[in-house]
């Protein structure tokens, strides 16, 4: 199969233009100084030119509008149309990030009580939305754990400890914020190992990043021990929000002991993840960390909505963005939330757990071999393929290529860093049974194929519009814009 | 159920699958002491009609006013095209890229973005965007540090005309990492940098210096002489610019003798609306020599078992998800939907449309002061080239004047007179193609009437 799109580059003819949309007539006067010389090297074709290789390039991905994506700790769920057509109404587009409160009582309204609801399903004191990502989130939430300490004169807590199951992000964080990582190991049956918390607990402890249920896809039993432990020694918890879909409207990490927590809106609550963002990343915090709260945030005073700033909080870490994060992504997360309502938030949780511990069951049965078999799943759960890896020479890898093949998105692999030759799997509740049945399907017979000729598995994909990339090539012989390298 | 597909009769296969006799029992390990009732706060769930309702009124509310209001946000005309693609499910509802066979079309796409971003600024490499511009600032000072090792200082110099915004932002992500800020004045009059406090620093250790251009205020800095004066004192230069301004001034790749080292800013003006402020996108771009010290996703091409051409994430041992606490940033997800916006409206428009509409709004910029500098009491402040946007000095209190042009369904400028206190009753303002000459007459009778306190 060969399904290609020329750059478009390729389109382009000196002379040519989309003319129609643009003004025309105009020419500035530009002293020489400031004068570009040579145009930029834009493509110049025409309206259908542009909208067909964009069109055609859109074709040629996987997404969750036209395919199964159990892409693991991504929370690929359906993001329902409406939440999209109600946060593009042209008065939220045109409205400027700067315009005068008494112009923005609409958008202002729909951001407060987005931090109200995100409150209660977090259980947590305050919300700030102006995170931009997940990490951003993460970066707010260290933040303002060293403010804290700091604002206490305890300037000895320099570290974070982190799990050896965290994502990359929480270790990446901790460096950002000027503290040092000390990771601790995860038991067989993925719980963390107390011990090894204990003896990494101190007087330099500055706080914990913890993912509950962690990236193992197991709920971690004793977390109120851990909260316990990690407050006696002086630190704070913070609760990476990538799980959260896993309980919410269950449990809530304020109750567990948490103090920060970070959200992503583009996975528990539903908006777009755009092909890489934008992400949306609000943090939660408890009564201690309220001061150091990012701004700007939304507050009501009568029947009137306002921005709060540093005057309102002036031990705040900050603003961490040009204007309010990504307020878009803020109106549909808000829509998504108020379509589901206080029933459907339980319903998350409920029918991610079922879909996915379904899934774990069928492959369980099917021969596959869990990661933490005596384990319920959360809304996630792994199954490792070192057996198959030892004895037919396939691999994680090879299974997660030739399920494009089988028209299904790969899990996450080789993640968690712990599990061997993994495949984390989440499912999300959006799913149907007969989806999952046919995922299941699928693995069965590549498999069987993998038993039968084990080439075929590991020379996967055949169907796509490219098959396995040379990345060693690329990584090498840097070739990162069109005519960089004189290759065509 | 919203959103979900569960029939009764499936609830209960795929329990008996599972071997559990309710989906309650599946939450058995979070210890039952945790576990809650309910969500009194969240209200009763709306029908898509409902919301609907709700969302338009509360759109009604905020309504359409005239904008005149720039200061890093601005309003241009995307043509339909451009988000008729971007949320076409394909781009809208997938992932980063992390399986490059099932992801070509956004790769691909992140490619041509790499290599329009390169040359519009005039530098050799992209990455494929951070979160917005200020924080791409933050992330560029903290590359500038990583990728002039014989500084030792981590000082970074910047103008007062940069972005206040900006600035804060860098100080807030940097707060961490012992970088320090020097902040320089402009010079009155002018509203660009002193040039005599930057050559003051002569013979200190400096990591960088920051040129916004246009900066804050509107006004054109000397970009060449301050690049040039950067290099010769053994500092590296950031350029923060507006990406369309590009389309009519010299990019930042030929400022001085040999160009700038790291360019950022906000994508916005290419193709993103308003929206409230974001989703935006931060850009960067540099030289060959420092892309393995840029932070974010870099899109390669190279070829596939077959020797076809195809392309992928590379460079990926600079990033969190390989080398955890040893990152080049923490960045995970970007604003991959809004390059995507970008590189549809770059394509539409091309250079010469890009052009067409920097030239234009500049126009009008120009047509806009004229107008409001007509009225007894509006004054210009600064002198000097400009682009689309202009300082204005008022004879009373900006922040009743904007209330009031609020009244009349005018969004009026920004207020500068808490961020700059020294410029007195100072408005900035701005017009884009948007704005129509009887739109810049509304405003100019608007505000004359508001200054003679008509009602």
């Amino acid at each position: 199969m060969s399904i290609t799109e020329p750059l478009i580059f390729k389109h382009s003819r000196s002379g040519r233009s989309a003319v129609g949309q643009y003004p025309q007539g105009a020419s500035a006067e530009v002293p020489e100084k400031f004068r570009r010389r040579k145009r930029a090297a834009l493509p110049e074709v025409s309206e259908l030119q542009a909208v067909r290789h964009f069109t055609r390039l859109s074709q040629l991905n996987f997404s969750i509008d036209t395919h199964f994506y159990p892409l693991g700790s991504c929370t690929m769920k359906y993001n329902p149309r409406a939440c999209n057509a109600f946060a593009m109404l042209p008065e939220f587009l045109g409205r400027h990030p700067l315009a005068p409160n008494s112009v923005s009582q609409g958008f202002l309204s729909c951001l407060y009580e987005l931090q109200e609801m995100l409150k209660e399903v977090t259980g947590m004191k305050g919300v700030s939305l102006t995170p931009m990502a997940g990490a951003q989130g993460e970066f707010a939430g260290v933040a303002m754990i060293r403010a804290y300490h700091r604002a206490r004169n305890d300037l000895e807590r320099t570290e974070i400890i982190v799990p050896d199951a965290a994502h990359g992000t929480n270790p990446a964080t901790a460096t950002m914020c000027g503290c040092t990582v000390v990771e601790i190991p995860s038991l067989s049956n993925g719980d963390i190992d107390i011990d090894a918390l204990k003896a990494a607990l101190g007087p330099k402890t500055a706080g914990i990043m913890l993912t509950n249920p962690s990236t193992l896809g197991v709920f971690e039993r004793r977390i109120q021990e851990v909260a316990k432990l990690v407050h006696d020694a002086g630190g704070l918890l913070y609760y990476d929000g990538a799980n959260l879909n896993a309980i919410l409207g269950k449990v809530r990490p304020g109750d567990m002991g948490f103090d920060v927590i970070h959200m992503n809106l583009h996975k528990t609550f539903s908006t777009p993840h755009g092909g890489g963002g934008p992400g949306s990343g609000a943090v939660g915090v408890g009564q201690r960390l309220l001061p150091f709260l990012p701004i700007p945030t939304v507050g009501k005073e009568g029947d009137n909505y306002r921005w709060l700033d540093e005057k309102d909080v002036p031990q705040t870490i900050g603003r961490l963005s040009a204007f309010m994060g990504n307020a878009g992504v803020l109106l549909r997360a808000y829509v998504y939330m108020r379509m589901l309502g206080r029933e459907g938030m339980h319903r998350v949780a409920e029918f991610s757990a079922l879909n996915a511990n379904y899934l774990l069951a069928r492959l369980k049965k099917a021969g596959f071999d869990a990661a933490y078999p005596e384990r319920r799943a959360s809304h996630e759960f792994i199954i490792t393929m070192k057996r198959q890896a030892k004895e037919l020479g396939v691999n994680a890898m090879d299974f997660a290529k030739r399920l494009l093949d089988y028209g299904f998105h790969a899990p996450t692999t080789y993640f968690p860093l712990l599990v061997p030759e993994c495949l984390l799997i989440e499912p999300t509740e959006t799913e149907a049974k007969e989806e999952l049945d046919a995922f299941v399907d699928a693995l069965i017979a590549i498999q069987a194929e993998a038993e039968q000729d084990a080439a075929k598995v590991k020379g996967a994909p055949y169907t796509l519009p490219v098959r396995r990339l040379d990345d060693v090539r690329a990584a090498k012989q840097l070739d990162l814009t069109y005519g960089m390298r004189n290759t065509e | 159920m919203p959103f979900i597909p569960h029939t009764e009769t499936e609830i209960g296969e795929m329990l008996a699958a599972i071997g559990a006799p309710s989906i309650d029992a599946l939450f058995d390990e979070i210890p039952a002491a945790l576990r809650i009732k309910s969500l009194a706060a969240i209200p009763d769930a709306l029908s898509e009609m409902e919301v609907g309702r709700l969302m338009q009124a509360r759109a009604n509310q905020d309504g359409r006013p005239l904008n005149f209001l720039g200061a890093g946000a601005y309003e241009h005309h995307i043509p339909a095209a451009v988000w008729a693609i971007v949320t076409r499910g394909e781009f809208y509802s997938a992932y980063t890229p992390y399986q490059a066979e099932a992801s070509q079309g956004t790769l691909q796409l992140l490619y041509e973005y790499q290599t329009m971003m390169s040359s519009l600024t005039g530098m050799e490499v992209s990455n494929a965007s951070l979160y917005d511009g200020a924080s791409a600032l933050a992330e560029a000072c903290l590359m500038a540090v990583r990728a002039h090792r014989k500084s030792k200082s981590a000082r970074i110099v910047v103008p007062s005309t940069l972005n206040p915004t900006y600035l804060s932002v860098s100080r807030a992500v940097v707060e961490g990492q012992n970088l320090s800020f020097t902040v320089l004045p402009y010079e009155a009059g002018k509203g660009t940098l002193q040039f005599s406090k930057l050559e003051a620093l002569k013979g200190e250790d400096l990591t960088a210096v920051v040129i916004q251009q246009p900066n804050f205020f509107g006004q054109m800095e000397d970009v060449d002489a301050i690049t040039d004066w950067a290099h010769a004192n053994n500092a590296l230069v950031i350029a923060v610019v507006n990406p369309l301004s590009l389309a009519l001034f010299k990019p930042p790749g030929e400022w001085g003798s040999k160009g700038v080292d790291i360019v950022v800013g906000d994508g916005q003006p290419l193709g993103v609306p308003l929206s409230s402020g974001g989703p935006y996108f931060g850009f960067m771009t540099t030289r060959m020599e420092h892309v393995r010290q840029m932070p974010g996703r870099i899109i390669g091409r190279t070829v596939d078992l077959d020797g076809k051409q195809g392309f992928t994430l590379t460079l990926q041992a600079r990033e969190q998800h390989i080398r955890r606490s040893k990152a080049t940033s923490n960045i995970c997800t970007n604003q991959g939907l809004l390059v995507t916006a970008a590189t549809i409206h770059m394509s539409l428009l091309g250079a010469a449309g890009l052009e067409s509409v920097a030239a234009t709004s500049q126009r009008q910029a120009a047509k806009l002061v004229e107008k409001l500098t007509r009225i007894p009491g509006v004054k210009v402040v600064f002198d000097g080239y400009r682009f689309h946007e202009a300082v204005l000095q008022l004879p009373v209190k900006v922040s009743d004047v904007l209330d009031a042009l609020a009244k009349r369904n005018i969004v009026g400028g920004l207020d500068l007179s808490k961020l700059y206190p020294e410029l007195g009753n100072a408005l900035l303002v701005c017009a884009t193609e948007m704005r129509t000459d009887a739109d810049l007459d509304a405003y100019a009778s608007a505000l004359a009437a508001v200054l003679e306190r008509k009602p």
